[in-house]
Formats: structure tokens, sequence, C-alpha cells
């Protein structure tokens, strides 16, 4: 029960007032610069991609929006962040060998997401000791 | 509680007829030629090619979520890489030899005369140390293999060209028992599988002298994991061939459906080898984790820049904290667990004494690892193998990416599957695993005589684990 509550629970959205965030995102094989990017839920999010080297993408998970860039020709993405956690953003173009593996994140902050499911792991951990404890 | 699904008829003469496993073991065969030929001589471009897409996305994916939890290590039984060794060694392919007699070389060469049988593996590898050894060797230079084709095909080539040449000196299924760096973990986790190939009545083991299910007889080979049936109390070193529901001629042994995780509940009188396996599963989940799936791209050239400077300080990283940091932590819980427990009382403490001369209490809290360790490589498969798993369409039509379309599928784009559905099912299965993990911690404390306070140091690097790994995938 507590676990569910846990991951579950409404809670207030607290965080600073939303605001359009614009972030300069660079590609190279087999990476993104910067490689985490952190923005708080509401804000209106614009990405601009560029590539150093070949055609890249950028897919970001849990909104599914994407992108292209080739060199000189940035791409450019704009979303809501209107759901809070860490969404992998990864290359949408073959790009060479380590290509499934060119991954990005983007947190939206605050992660709700994490804490629930660290404070779920905790209880998980104080029920299974509770239950299975022998005095 | 257990169902002995075998005495069903249809599904005794299933698993004692030889023509099912047979047709799946020459299917897999034949994938496993076609990776081998796409690796060598198809495009170096690892997501268009036949054997890095079903190799390290579907089979990984299959064996992780789907056959390990739910079959244990059945897929051992129609694995390629033994089969030509097996093939061999009975000098037929489906068949039983009269007596189930195997031949080697080493049957002509070595073994005094009118002996009869094989060369026995030698008594001081019986056990997964080198398994453990061989998973280290592969995980070095694993961000090379899982993404050159060419790599992938030369070290499953390796594979079978080593088992074969163990199995033309050694009897039985050697390789896949002592050295296979898949094996060992695959084995390890089985012991959570729903299902298991038992005897049903000790009492007529004790009285059967013959052990046709050791040496085999007209109607099939004796077990090629080499167990004894009466003494096999987990699933670990079972492929549930069904050899042995040949050989029995008491009709003693069945294939059960039972609960889960059943091999874990004794966790006294565990192995040390074993243990070492779960923990270096452990830390290999979380440097994979680090290197494949986070956000540092250095990291993962550095990784599969094999043989640089640089990369030899990320072999010795691996293995330190592989070998070292985490069997270290783990050990300074279980010390910390025995400190709290204090000294035992009277004759609890007596029990205590003599249990701790035979058990290594490492090794028997290391149980809690299984569960925990088979969740977080779970939710490892699925950061990777739902994103990536649409590579697996174009592949099929076009497995050396030479421009074929033989099913029509060579232009399907690359769709994620349910990207963003990710942590909520990595949470749920971690969350599992975590209280399985607890339960057994707990359990193993409680069955050395120890009170619940010894679990505790356990149970906290278990949630440690969790906390961790929900860290770099979530935050």
């Amino acid at each position: 029960m507590a676990v569910a509550l846990a991951l579950l629970a409404p809670l207030p959205a607290v965080g600073a007032p939303p605001q359009e965030r614009h972030i300069a995102i660079s590609a190279r094989r087999f990476g993104f610069e910067p490689g985490t990017v952190r923005v708080n839920r509401g804000d209106t999010v614009v990405i601009s991609l560029e590539s150093v080297d070949v055609v890249h993408g950028l897919y970001l998970d849990g909104y599914r929006v994407s992108t292209k860039a080739e060199p000189g020709q940035p791409g450019e993405v704009r979303f809501v962040a209107d759901r809070d956690g860490a969404f992998h953003f990864r290359c949408a173009v073959p790009c060479g060998n380590l290509h499934p593996f060119m991954i990005g994140k983007l947190v939206v902050g605050p992660n709700l997401t994490w804490l629930r499911a660290v404070a779920a792991s905790l209880l998980a951990t104080a029920g299974a000791l509770v239950v299975f404890w022998r005095a | 509680m257990r169902w002995a699904i075998s005495d069903v008829p249809w599904v005794n003469r299933l698993l004692r007829g030889r023509w099912l496993q047979w047709g799946i073991t020459v299917f897999t065969l034949a994938v496993f030629v076609v990776v081998i030929l796409t690796g060598l001589f198809g495009t170096p471009a690892g997501n268009h090619n036949f054997g890095i897409v079903y190799v390290w996305l579907v089979w990984w994916a299959l064996l992780k979520l789907v056959l390990v939890p739910f079959l244990g290590r059945s897929w051992c039984s129609v694995c390629p890489i033994p089969a030509p060794g097996d093939w061999l060694q009975r000098r037929t392919m489906i068949t039983a030899r009269p007596g189930g007699k195997l031949y080697t070389i080493a049957t002509k060469l070595f073994r005094k005369v009118g002996s009869v049988g094989a060369r026995p593996w030698p008594r001081l590898l019986r056990n997964i140390w080198p398994q453990n050894l061989s998973f280290l060797a592969v995980a070095l230079f694993s961000a090379l293999i899982l993404t050159s084709p060419l790599a992938t095909a030369l070290i499953l080539l390796g594979f079978i060209l080593v088992s074969l040449l163990v199995s033309l000196f050694f009897e039985r299924r050697a390789f896949c028992r002592y050295l296979c760096p898949i094996g060992g973990f695959v084995g390890v986790y089985s012991q959570i599988a729903p299902v298991a190939v038992r005897v049903k009545d000790p009492a007529v083991c004790a009285s059967h002298t013959d052990k046709t299910c050791y040496i085999g007889s007209d109607a099939g080979y004796g077990c090629p994991y080499s167990n004894l049936l009466q003494k096999l109390e987990t699933n670990t070193y079972c492929s549930m061939c069904g050899e042995c529901l040949r050989t029995c001629n008491r009709d003693n042994i069945a294939f059960y459906v039972r609960g889960p995780g059943a091999d874990l509940l004794n966790t006294r009188g565990r192995r040390l080898d074993e243990a070492f396996n779960g923990l270096m599963m452990l830390g290999a989940a979380f440097i994979y984790s680090v290197v494949l799936i986070g956000p540092d791209s250095w990291l993962k050239v550095t990784a599969r820049a094999v043989g640089t400077p640089a990369w030899f300080v990320y072999a010795a990283a691996l293995l330190a904290f592989d070998m070292l940091a985490v069997p270290g932590l783990f050990w300074l819980c279980v010390r910390l667990g025995q400190a709290l427990a204090g000294k035992p009382k009277a004759v609890a403490g007596q029990v205590a004494a003599r249990i701790r001369k035979g058990d290594s209490l490492f090794a028997d809290y290391a149980t809690a690892l299984v569960p925990l360790g088979l969740a977080i490589w779970i939710a490892f498969t699925l950061s990777f193998t739902m994103t990536n798993l649409s590579y697996a369409w174009p592949a099929l039509s076009d497995p050396f990416g030479w421009g074929w379309n033989l099913f029509g599928t060579a232009d399907m784009a690359w769709t994620p599957y349910l990207s963003g559905m990710i942590p909520y099912l990595q949470v749920p299965v971690l969350l599992v695993g975590l209280i399985l993990a607890v339960a057994l911690a707990l359990r193993t404390a409680h069955q050395h005589q120890q009170p619940s306070t010894a679990a505790l140091p356990v149970s906290a690097f278990c949630a440690l684990a969790v906390v961790g790994l929900l860290t770099l995938y979530m935050a």
C-alpha cells in the first residue's frame, strides 16, 4: 500500500514559473554536448541541434518529438515540458557503430518520478523487513 | 507445491521425443550460421547487420526477458554452440546410441584399455570460476562486440570452436557447464524459473543402482551436464533437455511447474563461485548502464577503443569494480551483519557455529542477489531493446546490408517501441527484485540461526543497488 502510495499519490506541482528555454545541443559521433539538459516542468523548450560531423538526429523518449541536423544545417524542435522525469534523447539517424548508444538525457524538474521511485524502493525495503522479520 | 506437467500424456510424449529439441536446435544453428556469415561479410554498420541485431537485441531480449525468468536454462538445451560437439560425441544427430555411449578422441588416446567412456573434466575446474573469468574477459570487450558485426562473428566462432575442441577431449557438455560465459549467469538466474526437472521420489533413486540418468541407456544419453538427478536441488546446472526423462527406466523423473524461485528457499550450502557470479553480474549491469546507456560519449568511445591506453584504464576500472569493489562492499555488509547479530545464545549458538563451519555466510547471503540481479538485468535490457528492436525488421529482409528486400521490410523506419514507458516497466521489476532480495536476506539469517538484524546490512546493500540504478536511469 505504502509503495503504491509513493508511486501514485498526487503531489502539488511546485517549481519555478514556466519560461521559454533555448538549448543548443551539439551532436558528434557518438554523443551529445551537453549530455544532460535540465529544465522545469511547464517550460517551453526549444532545442537547437547542431551536427559537427555527419548527419545526426534527435528523438526524445516520452515526448516523441524529433529533429535532424547536418553539418551547417541545424535542426530545431519545440515542445512544452509538461511531464516531469528523466527522458533519454537518442540519435535518430544511423551514424556509426555506437549509434544505438548515442544517448543524452533531458531532466524535467522537479523530478518527482525519480523521487517517487526512490521512496517506493525504500518503502519496499522497509516493508519487506517488517513482513519477514522474526524476533 | 509443484505439478508434474510431464504426467500429462501428450506433454510426456513431446518431452521424451527428440524431434522438437532437435528441430529447434537445427533452427538456431541455421540462424547462427547466418549471424556468422553476416558478421564476416555483411555491412559493418551494426544496426543494419543481422548478426548484431538478432544476437544482441532479439536473442538477448528473449533470453533475459522471457527464457531465463520463465524457462530457466532451457535455452542451453537448444543452443547451437554445443550442438556440433554433441553430434560428434554421439556419432548421430537425432537418435540415441545403444547404451548412450559417447565417443571422444580422448576415449582412444587417454583411457586405459578396456575402460569405457570419455575423459572427465579435471576435478580442479569443476566449478564456474572459469565461466566467471570468461564472462569478465568478454565484458572487457563488450562495447566492441556489441557494436561490431565482425567482432560478434569472431567471438561466436571462437565459442563454437572451443566448444567443439572441448567436446573432442572431454565427455558430455563440459564447455557449457564449465566454460561458457553465458551459461554461468544463465544457470544462476535460472533458479528463479517456475519450472524444473527433478526426481519424483528420492527413495526410488536410492534403490536404483543403475543410475541410467547419469550413465545413459539404450533410450538416451547420460545427463549432458553431469548431474546425478537424485542430488539435483537447483536449476543452475540443468538445461531441462529431457535426457533423464528418456533414460530413467523407473519413470521417477518429471518436468515440474512450481512456485517461482523455489530453488532459492534453501540458502544454506551455497557456493562461492556462484555467489561471485551474482556479484560480478550486478557490477557488470552498473558498468553497462553507465557506459552504454549513460550520456557520456567519451566513456563509450573509450570502452570501444580496444588496445589504447585509455581502454586499459577502462578495463582496469571495470575489473576493479567487478572483482573488488562490489564483492568487497558485499563482504563488508555480511561481516557487519555478523557483528550486529552479536554472540549467539547457548543451544542456538552451537547450531549456528556448526552451520558457519560448513557454510560460507558470504556465499549464502549472495542468494539474495539472484532475484535482485535478474531484476536489474531485466531493467537494463528493457532500456535498450525496446528503443532499438525495430531494427529487427529491416535486418530480416536485408541481413547483410547489401540492399536486399527478402520480406518487404527492408525500408521500415526505426521506431522506438513504448520508449516513454520504459521507466514505468523498470520500476515495478526492480521493486519486485528488491522485495525478494530482502526476504531472502532475512531467510538466510534465520536459516543460519542469526537474528533478523544480521540481514540489515545486506538488505541495505540491495536497496542501495536499486536506488543507484534508478538514479542512473531516472535522475
